[in-house]
């Protein structure tokens, strides 16, 4: 478990990052927490020859609110996230899905920027990402450049960045009015990964689903917004019934992964179950009481 | 000080303090100056042709020193050995680094030796080895097929031994029985896992012929032995060091290729040569243990009463034997009775050559496989009979006033209790009350599971005639001249905490404060003799020998203190470390005092040898038989197939507690490894003979964060096996858990007509079996 040789440089500003990015191309790679990067070269299935190390430049990491939107660094932990308490006011979906991301040391280390970059198809945050919409701020030779969430993730460990851009933070809105929240996740049992996470968010109007968001990631090569669930319930009144046929919808023109964890069958199964588990908690904490769910 | 005031004592470990602060010395502490680093070569196919082998390029690398392949060392290094012994058994030769073809994916190839472990590792990529598939043989069952593969081409066929046992009147009892009822059982192949994977480091003196070799291992005394044997040295030029040994669990209970490698290189290169295994490497080339695929058919009679079981087995060997590779299986048979009056019992295990790594010890070692047997079929019996699966399990116990209680396959449980720990976990579990609870659960369709395991295991191991290298173990008390006791054990205690309970148990003896008592341990060169830690007899064995030592230091005190007194020794009194006169409290020496004039030996009685100290070996007359009873309760959610852990309880009976809190330790650990069996732990080798559980991302050991609050409690049984009384509790917790978790699921699931799920009850099998079923109402399953 040892990586091949490398070199290591720390710029201090996002320029001499994006330079030293751009002239050395493909050999280079930009290190956030190290979390994913790091284990890929221990096993040497990547072997960059340059470490660009993020964590010297200044105002990568932190949290802030800009009107209604909540702006997150690239470089912020996802501690970080987990334990903001402005973020648990404005926008819980965060710090609820941060939560369960791998172990204690794994969140003191690993980053918002690095988990969205890497794109694991069972990446935590990117459920969060898509149910909330949010908008991805990348910076390059270029210039600067704003992608959606659901632009930004192509395929298995595959983004829009190009090799010389750098994700600099990512803006998602503020929940307000009767918002309910809720990340369900399966964790994998031996990587703590999700064999499926659900992240939904939906705003309530009286017993009405005046707005909502579906997440979904580790069904397939991607983490992907379920659009048609949403379509499905938004501007209805949320029961049991409808909730379960939308959530039926949420594999629908999905080729699920399946491995030595959960076959393809199983994997869509529990997206359909986490879907509705989630849609309902969502509501729940939104303040809608549903009737008696039937049997999930 | 009082007699018995520390044996029996929850005192804190003594390691803990300098392991928890990282100033322990593990191999990879261990720095010598001018050392080489060593990096391995290891196949990628389960089974080829090697066509070519080219070093040269890594040969170039700048601080390479140098390459070897197997044919480099293929006259130099003898085989990698086995110990078990068995009429039918066939032995492949083993090689420290294959010659011709690969067998295993991880077998040796090549070894880099070079400056620093970066340069070696780097240098693994130049080396061009050229493979040829051959066909593989994964699959133990096809594996056994007319027409498959033939691993070793001088054998008609892929058995690598047969073992079989018949007691009793089989036909009878299956003639007669009211049901007989078949199951299906996998045991799946388990990585241990330890912590700390293994390392080797070796120095040779050229001046002084010695070779040293540092190796996290279980046993320094037998690796030194068979290493002796394998670099053809004289054994008296070779020291074997196990310093801290960071978890085993049987996978370092073996002579490996790489020790063997190390030796040779520090010796052919003069320099000290080092080898850390990585987390894959421990995947691909430490042992695994259990591997075993069983029919089992069981007679009983109506009333629950077993008439008879028939047992065959087909044990994955994998490619070659290690130390005890087929010594597993047969345990499991002699253990198949398990703790219940079995009368005819009929076992055929056949082992069989796989393209996989070898099976062989791993904590419980044979007894989990004959424990899971059992307890499943125990509630298997109970639910085709429609009777409570704790009566059918008392129906069939052994009473107390039965023991010593003769097996049908033959060994003698030395003392025993059944009823007891059973009746005290009911309470402690609340059975009732859960069962009453699973009631009114499934009304709201939601399946709450109780799980009983009713063990009783083979520890102590063992008197040396039923033990491949001997099952004895030696202890030295010495006290020195300044009233130090140092206390040397052949047992290799490598977490189990034996430098905090010996030290109890000769502190009582001697009357001497546990910080005046140092336990020495793993040193081959300090360490007289010995056999290792493992099959938990450290404390049984090795515990007995070091209390035997005090009890003849004491006597020779007496005597020294009679003479000094000018008392006669009958007349004295032991007590608080001080001899005195009886009657006389004032007139007394202390031991300390007792072992400086023992040392300068001016006034000694006449004949009597200077010096005070003792060494016994102890060769116990039987084994110890633990036993307890362990109940899980879980929820099922047919739905996404997960299952929480409400309850657990684990009442245990290891004989004499020497210190309460070091037999928890032991039982939590253990039931956290028996649960990761259950639930989680799998080394999936795919028909390619790849593994794809490969590292810890797919290979799943439970977190702490898993596991839930085991409520642990105890009865106490001593053995006349041993003078303390104690049976062992390394591989209890092990041993007990798996089946009460699996039966606890596979009660929940009765309303969806389960009768059996195999290990690791993965959230899919479970949803697979729920899936489509309606479940029966309330009031039909138990
Ligand atoms: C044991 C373990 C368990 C884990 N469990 C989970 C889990 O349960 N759920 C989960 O979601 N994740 C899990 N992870 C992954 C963890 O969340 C990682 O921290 C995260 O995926 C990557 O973040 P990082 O900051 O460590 O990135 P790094 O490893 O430093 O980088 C990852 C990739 O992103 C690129 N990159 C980093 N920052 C930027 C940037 N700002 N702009 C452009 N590219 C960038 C890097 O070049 C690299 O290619 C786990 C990791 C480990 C080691």
């Amino acid at each position: 478990m040892i990586p091949a040789p490398f070199d290591h440089i720390t710029p201090v500003t996002l320029d001499e990052a994006i330079r030293a990015l751009t002239s050395h191309g493909e050999e280079a790679k930009l290190l956030a927490g190290g979390h994913s990067l790091l284990p890929l070269m221990k096993l040497r299935l990547a072997s960059p020859k340059l470490l660009i190390d993020l964590s010297k430049i200044p105002g990568l990491a932190g949290i802030r609110q800009e009107g209604d939107k909540m702006t997150v660094g690239a470089l912020t932990t996802h501690y970080q996230i987990e334990s903001s308490e402005l973020l648990k006011e404005k926008c819980p979906l965060l710090p609820q899905t941060a939560r369960v991301i791998g172990d204690v040391q794994v969140r003191n280390r690993g980053t918002i920027g690095g988990s969205l970059a890497h794109a694991d198809p069972a990446a935590d945050l990117a459920a969060a990402m898509l149910a909330l919409g949010a908008e991805l701020r990348v910076r390059g030779a270029q210039g600067e450049r704003w992608l959606k969430a659901e632009e930004f993730f192509l395929d298995l460990m595959t983004t829009a960045l190009s090799p010389s851009e750098i994700l600099t933070e990512i803006r998602v809105p503020v929940l307000s009015g009767r918002c309910g929240t809720a990340y369900l996740k399966l964790p994998q049992k031996a990587s703590g990964f999700a064999l499926v996470g659900v992240a939904v968010w939906l705003r309530a109007d009286g017993g009405l689903c005046a707005d909502i968001g579906v997440g979904v990631t580790g069904l397939g090569a991607k983490p992907f917004r379920a659009v048609r669930v949403e379509r499905h319930l938004r501007r209805k009144r949320l029961e049991p019934a409808l909730i379960e046929t939308a959530s039926a919808e949420v594999t629908l023109r999905i080729e699920p992964l399946g491995d030595i964890h959960a076959s393809a069958e199983f994997r869509a199964h529990l997206a359909r179950l986490y879907t509705y588990r989630a849609i309902v908690e969502a509501a729940r904490t939104a303040g809608i009481s549903l009737t008696k769910a039937k049997g999930k | 000080m009082p007699v018995s005031k520390l044996v029996g004592a929850r005192i804190k470990r003594r390691e803990d303090p300098r392991l928890i602060r990282g100033l322990g010395h593990y191999v990879d502490d261990i720095n010598l100056p001018n050392t080489l680093h060593v990096a391995i070569l290891r196949s990628p196919h389960a089974h080829a042709r090697i066509k070519a082998i080219r070093v040269e390029e890594a040969l170039k690398c700048d601080g390479v020193v140098a390459v070897i392949t197997g044919s480099d060392i293929q006259e130099q290094i003898g085989p990698v050995p086995v110990a078990s012994q068995n009429p039918t058994l066939r032995v492949p030769k083993h090689p420290v680094l294959t010659v011709d073809k690969v067998r295993f994916v991880g077998e040796g190839v090549a070894a880099v030796v070079a400056e620093d472990r970066y340069t070696a590792r780097d240098a693994l990529d130049l080396i061009q080895a050229d493979y040829e598939p051959l066909p593989v043989v994964s699959d133990p069952e096809k594996a056994l097929e007319p027409g498959s593969p033939v691993i070793h081409p001088e054998w008609p066929d892929n058995v690598a031994f047969r073992w079989a046992l018949k007691q009793g009147n089989l036909a009878k009892a299956f003639k007669e029985a009211y049901k007989v009822v078949k199951q299906r059982l996998v045991h799946q192949r388990l990585a241990p896992i330890a912590l700390e994977p293994r390392g080797v480091l070796a120095r040779y003196l050229p001046g002084e012929k010695e070779l040293t070799l540092w190796s996290s291992t279980q046993i320094p005394h037998i690796l030194k032995t068979q290493l002796s044997l394998m670099l053809r040295l004289p054994e008296n030029r070779l020291r074997v060091i196990a310093p801290e040994v960071g978890g085993g669990f049987g996978s370092k209970l073996n002579v490996y290729a790489e020790e063997a490698l190390l030796g040779y290189l520090a010796i052919r290169l003069g320099r000290p040569v080092k080898w850390i295994e990585g987390r894959r490497e421990n995947i691909q080339a430490t042992i695994h243990g259990r591997g075993q695929i069983g029919e089992v058919e069981v007679a009983v009679r109506k009333d629950g009463t077993i008439l008879g079981l028939q047992y065959k087995v087909v044990a994955d060997i994998g490619v070659y034997h290690q130390l005890l590779t087929p010594g597993i299986p047969p345990l499991t048979g002699l253990m198949l009775s398990g703790c219940y009056r079995i009368p005819a019992i009929g076992i055929e295990v056949v082992g069989v050559f796989t393209n996989r790594m070898a099976t062989d010890a791993y904590r419980g070692a044979g007894r989990p496989e004959a424990t899971y047997v059992m307890e499943r079929m125990m509630d298997r019996l109970a639910q085709e009979l429609g009777i409570d699966p704790v009566k059918i399990r008392q129906k069939n116990f052994p009473k107390p006033k039965e023991f010593p209680f003769k097996t049908a396959t033959g060994l003698v449980y030395d003392s025993g209790n059944y009823q007891a720990a059973l009746r005290k976990a009911l309470k402690l579990v609340g059975y009732e009350k859960w069962r009453s609870e699973q009631k009114r659960l499934r009304e709201e369709r939601r399946y709450l599971g109780i799980g009983l395991s009713t063990y009783v295991e083979i520890c102590g191991m063992g008197p040396s005639a039923a033990m491949p290298a001997g099952g004895w173990e030696s202890g030295t008390v010495r006290m020195e001249p300044t009233g130090k006791v140092t206390v040397l054990t052949g047992a290799s205690p490598h977490g189990q905490g034996q430098e905090t309970s010996f030290a109890q148990i000769v502190a009582d003896e001697l009357g001497v404060d546990l910080d005046d008592i140092t336990v020495i341990h793993g040193d081959t060169a300090v360490v007289p003799s010995g056999i290792g830690t493992f099959g938990s007899r450290a404390t049984a064995v090795g515990g007995t020998a070091v209390f035997q030592s005090a009890e003849k230091v004491k006597e020779k005190a007496r005597e020294i203190a009679a003479h000094l007194l000018e008392a006669d020794p009958e007349d004295l009194v032991f007590s608080d470390g001080k001899f005195s006169v009886k009657g006389v409290p004032k007139k007394g020496i202390t031991i300390q005092q007792i072992a400086l004039e023992a040392h300068v030996a001016k006034n000694l009685p006449k004949k009597m040898e200077p010096g005070l100290s003792a060494t016994s070996v102890f060769e116990p007359s039987n084994f110890t038989f633990p036993f307890g009873t362990h109940i899980c309760v879980v929820e099922v959610d047919p739905k996404s197939g997960g299952i929480e852990i409400k309850k657990y309880v684990a009442v245990d009976d290891c004989g004499k507690v020497i210190n309460p809190l070091l037999v928890d330790g032991q039982v939590q650990g253990g039931i956290a490894q028996g649960l990761g069996q259950a639930l989680y732990e799998e080394v999936v080798y795919d028909e390619n003979g790849q593994i794809l559980s490969g590292s810890l991302m797919d290979y799943a050991v439970p977190k702490a964060g898993d596991l839930p609050r085991f409520e642990l409690a105890r009865t106490e049984t001593p053995t006349p096996v041993n003078p303390l009384g104690v049976k062992g509790v390394g591989e209890a917790g092990t041993i007990g858990s798996t089946p009460a978790v699996v039966n606890a699921v596979v009660d929940a699931l009765t309303p969806f007509g389960a009768t059996h799920i195999d290990m690791p009850l993965k959230a899919e099998k479970i949803w697979r079996l729920c899936q489509g079923k309606k479940a029966a109402r309330a009031g039909g399953g138990r």
